[in-house]
Order: structure tokens, then C-alpha cells, then sequence
């Protein structure tokens, strides 16, 4: 679906996108994932035809966007960075004026725009002047343009910026509803976002790729990968736990937090996936203690991300 | 050409959408009713033609031309709404006709709306009406002129009181290189053939040909290549900006 060969980008001397490529298809939800300055807008600027490339290529859906950018645009459904509208129209005449633009006529373009405007939630504000709208409903006007024509390929930066959670959790939804046939890409940096959409994760620093997984798959990367968190309860045998518990075989290091009460046991990198939580629960079975509650840790991609994007500065 | 029409009608709404059009509309009704009656003696001249009113139009053009043309691009630059509109299945082409014909046509309504002075002569008197209707032509042309020249100039952009002053420096030069003192300049220096290509570049010289009811073929030429090349060079200003 998108194809991105040797990507380049420079800015006078400064080079935002280095030599990128990869390539991604049809029921992927991939995270672009990045600190701000990345290198993620200015390529999905190149990839939606915005900004040219000082070298490489991008293709979507087998059109090239220099040379075929026209048919290239046609699949693309894009919502820019900040959700740039025209302020002085409605919603109303502003989708309309996309309908326009992306061909839709007769029964399909009623049909569409009622259903975006209906999962958008944009019926009461549709006579309103984009102006006046929250940053909500703004940003929700420019996924609403970016998914009016059922593109094949959607390329969302930031969609859920500015939102509530509520808001957020219905983008989400949104999103997963459209995965199964389509492309999709969304960049972000809010990490719950990745794990809550995406199939697969890709974080550029510098305008390089340092990980292309998926967000499990960079969750194992974490130290926090199949370690277990004891809550020990009030009056429990706090230190009495965490000596045990650190005593264990496939227990690398216990990170204790006595103001929660918790303990949490790290597990040795070459322990066999679920061996600490058998250890674990074991030992708390066998010695009775008064625990409040036991948890598996997949991993946190937060902390994966800081080591991957700061090892890269470091 | 369904696209370039999709265009250039939301770009017209904009202009009403705004208090922009009802403003700029007041102020070029007072300006040219001012310039014809009190500045060019529309009475005194005793004579029934619009003679005082369209000698006037080069020079309200070009301070209230490049107030339209200023926010074609760089408010969309500013806005970052540019992004959105070069990223939908459009050429730049398309773009900039359509923003074009949309702000040409909001001169036409504006121009048209100072008939009341195509009246009065009438009533008057008993004036040529195909010069006139030759002229207000002209004078349309000319504004086609200055907001291609204000287009271009908007495009490099994203500041629009930039826009603004540049487009008036250009439109000016454009403007005064039929004047004597300004072929004096390079007529020391440069040959006669270039100095009276600089000439016929003048706004002054072709409009004063069609302003006295003369179409000639040449002046429409001048007007529609002019508007033509600056059109053209606006889309190579906005690719351009996408590779800068």
C-alpha cells in the first residue's frame, strides 16, 4: 500500500528525514513514533505529496506522488498536523466543499457524509462557524474531511490531540473499525494510544528508524517484561517479601515502593516467559503472607521508548 | 474544470463570509465616487462621458487590489489550511485559477456596483455607452493584472501586510514604466528596443487605449498574457515552497 524507499529530507543543513524506507499494507494500524522533532510530520508531509523529498521515493497504492501524485491523493484520506481548517466556514458547507472536491455524488455522497457526521458526532455544530468551535470539535472536523471519501490509505498526525478522554476513546474506536480493510497511519506520542490501536510501531529519532515492531513486541524490550508487582497489604511483612522474593531464581533485581506498599520483582532477562509469576505465586501461596494483590507486567513501552530514543542521544 | 469551479465558489463564499468584502466593497464605492466628483471634476468637465471616473482606476487599484490579493496564500500559509488544500486530489493549477477567478470576480461585483455612475451620465446626457462598456472591460482587465501580480507575490509568503506592500512595490513598477521618468532611467544604459519593451509593459499605456473605447486586439493580448505568466509563475512559487 505504501511503499518509502531511501526518504531524505533536508533543511538547509539540517537533515529532518535520513534515508528512511520501509513499507507497510492493507490492515495495519501503524504508529509513527517519535520525540517532537523526529523527523514524523515532515515525513507524512512527504508521503501525502505536501512536501517533496530531496531524495528518494514514496508510493502509494502503486502511484508514485512525485510523477502520479494526482491518483496518489485520491487514495489518501490526511489530516494534517493541528487540524488546519477554513475557519470562516461551517462544518456543514466545509464537508460539502470536500464532497466536492473528492467527486462524491448522488446517493453515495448523502450517505457518507451522514455517516461521518454521525460517527463524528458533528450533527449539532454543523451550522456553526468552524471558528467558534472547542478544539474538539475541530479536530474532529478534520477526520471527518480526512475519512468522508472512505480512503484506502488515512494518515492522521495527531488524531486525538486536544481531545477528552471520552473523545479519545471514540477516535480509537473509529480508528479499529476502519483496520480491518484499510491502511492506517497515526503519529503520536502518547504511548497508550499505540497499544490501544496499533498493530505495529515504528519510532524515529532524528529522522532515522531505531525500532520496528510490533507494540508487543516492543513491550518484551522493557525490563518490566513478565515482572510481577506484589501489593502487600496494610501490616503485611513488607521486607520479610521483597528479601524472598529477590531470593528467587529467575529474579534479576525487586524494585520496592513502600509508600504503595509494593513490591515488584524484575525478571532475569533469560528466564523462560511466565517462570517469575510461578515462582512468585508460589511462594506467596506457601508462606501464607497477606497480600493484596498479585500482577503480570507485559512490559512498559514508555520506558522502551526512553531507552531506545535517549540510548540514540546518549 | 468541476474542480476550479468547486474552488472558486468556496473561495467567493469566503469573501462574504467575512465582514473583508462588505468593508472592502464601502471603501472602493466612497474612494471612486471621491476620486470622480471631487479629484477629477466629474461635473465641471461638462461632459457626458466617465472620462473622470475610470482615469482614476490604475491608481485605486493599486492600493485596494493588493488588499484582496495579499490573503490568497499567505493566509492560507498562516493558517496552515494550505497543507489541507495541496494534499487533496487537486493540481496547483487548479488551485490558483480558482482562487484567482474567484478573487477577479469579486473586483467584477465591486466594479459592477458602481453603476449608479453609469446612470448618472445617462441621465445627464448623452454619453457613447459602448466606450464605456469598453472601458469598464479595460478596467476589469487591469484589475486581473494587478490581483495576478498580487497572487504571485502573496504565494511567497505567510505574512500578508508583506503580501500587501510587496505587491504594491511590483504593481507600482508595473504602473509607472510608461512614465518618462522612469525609461530616463534605463534609457543611458540599455538599448531602444528594450527601453520600449519596458514601455509597452506599462498598465497606463494599455488602459488608456481601451479606457477611450478602443479594444485593440494588442491591449487584450497584453492584459491575458500578463495575468497568464504571473498565474503561471505562482505555481512554480508554490511548488517551489513545497521542495524549499
Amino acid at each position: 500500500m505504501i511503499e518509502i524507499n531511501s526518504l531524505t529530507k533536508h533543511y538547509g543543513r539540517h537533515t529532518v528525514v535520513d534515508n528512511l524506507s520501509f513499507r507497510c499494507k492493507a490492515g495495519e494500524v501503524l504508529g509513527f513514533l517519535g520525540p517532537n522533532g523526529a523527523g514524523k510530520s515532515t515525513t507524512m508531509k512527504m508521503v501525502t505529496g505536501f512536501v517533496t523529498p530531496s531524495a528518494g521515493s514514496v508510493t502509494v497504492c502503486g502511484h508514485d506522488i512525485m510523477t502520479d501524485g494526482l491518483a496518489a491523493r485520491r487514495k489518501i484520506g490526511y489530516l494534517p498536523e493541528g487540524a488546519p481548517c477554513y475557519a470562516e466556514m461551517t462544518p456543514g458547507s466545509f464537508l460539502d466543499f470536500i464532497a466536492d472536491i473528492r467527486a462524491l455524488q448522488g446517493a453515495e455522497r448523502k450517505t457518507r457524509l451522514d455517516s461521518v457526521i454521525g460517527q463524528l458526532h458533528l450533527g449539532p455544530v454543523l451550522q456553526q462557524s468552524i471558528d467558534t468551535l472547542s478544539k474538539g470539535f475541530k479536530r474532529r472536523v478534520g477526520l471527518a474531511q480526512a475519512i468522508l471519501h472512505d480512503p484506502q490509505v488515512l494518515i492522521l498526525d495527531e488524531p486525538t490531540d486536544g481531545l477528552d478522554p471520552n473523545q479519545k476513546h471514540e477516535v480509537r474506536e473509529l480508528i479499529h473499525s476502519m483496520s480491518a480493510d484499510k491502511l492506517i497511519v497515526i503519529s503520536t506520542h502518547v504511548l497508550e494510544e499505540v497499544e490501544a490501536v496499533c498493530s505495529r510501531a515504528i519510532i524515529i529519532d532524528n529522522g532515522k528508524i531505531l525500532a520496528d515492531d510490533t507494540p508487543h513486541g516492543l513491550a518484551t524490550q522493557s525490563r518490566y517484561h513478565n515482572a510481577v508487582r506484589i501489593s502487600v497489604a496494610d501490616g503485611g511483612e513488607f521486607d520479610a517479601v521483597e528479601a524472598a522474593v529477590l531470593a528467587l531464581g529467575s529474579v534479576d533485581t525487586t524494585e520496592a515502593d513502600r509508600e504503595h506498599g509494593s513490591v515488584t520483582a524484575i525478571a532475569k532477562r533469560d528466564s523462560a516467559g511466565m517462570q517469575t509469576w510461578h515462582e512468585v505465586s508460589s511462594l506467596v501461596n506457601n508462606n501464607g503472607w497477606n497480600i493484596a494483590g498479585l500482577q503480570l507486567e507485559s512490559g512498559r513501552l514508555d520506558e522502551v521508548f526512553r531507552q531506545i530514543t535517549q540510548g540514540e542521544r546518549a | 474544470m468541476s474542480i476550479i469551479s468547486t474552488l472558486f465558489r468556496r473561495e467567493l463564499r469566503s469573501y462574504f463570509a467575512t465582514p473583508v468584502a462588505y468593508v472592502f466593497i464601502v471603501i472602493f464605492l466612497v474612494l471612486m465616487g471621491t476620486f470622480t466628483f471631487y479629484l477629477g471634476g466629474f461635473y465641471e468637465q461638462g461632459q457626458a462621458d466617465l472620462r473622470a471616473f475610470f482615469n482614476f482606476h490604475p491608481w485605486l487599484y493599486l492600493f485596494l487590489v493588493p488588499a484582496i490579493s495579499m490573503r490568497l496564500w499567505a493566509e492560507e500559509r498562516k493558517s496552515g489550511s494550505i497543507e489541507l488544500l495541496m494534499t487533496l486530489p487537486i493540481t496547483a493549477w487548479q488551485a490558483v485559477l480558482g482562487k484567482f477567478l474567484a478573487a477577479w470576480a469579486f473586483t467584477g461585483i465591486a466594479l459592477t456596483l458602481t453603476f449608479p455612475i453609469w446612470i448618472t451620465v445617462n441621465y445627464l446626457g448623452d454619453p457613447d455607452n459602448g466606450a464605456i462598456f469598453a472601458a469598464y472591460i479595460g478596467s476589469l482587465l487591469m484589475a486581473g493584472g494587478f490581483l495576478a501580480i498580487g497572487s504571485c507575490v502573496s504565494a511567497f509568503t505567510r505574512n500578508q501586510v508583506i503580501a500587501f506592500i510587496i505587491s504594491i512595490v511590483v504593481c507600482f513598477g508595473f504602473l509607472l514604466s510608461g512614465f518618462p521618468m522612469v525609461l530616463d532611467v534605463f534609457r543611458n544604459w540599455l538599448p531602444q528596443v528594450i527601453v520600449d519593451a519596458i514601455a509597452s509593459l506599462s498598465f497606463l499605456t494599455h488602459f488608456a487605449n481601451i479606457s477611450r473605447g478602443v479594444i485593440d486586439f494588442r491591449d487584450l493580448i497584453y492584459f491575458g498574457l500578463l495575468i497568464g505568466a504571473f498565474l503561471y509563475a505562482n505555481t512554480i512559487v508554490l511548488q517551489w515552497k513545497q521542495a524549499d
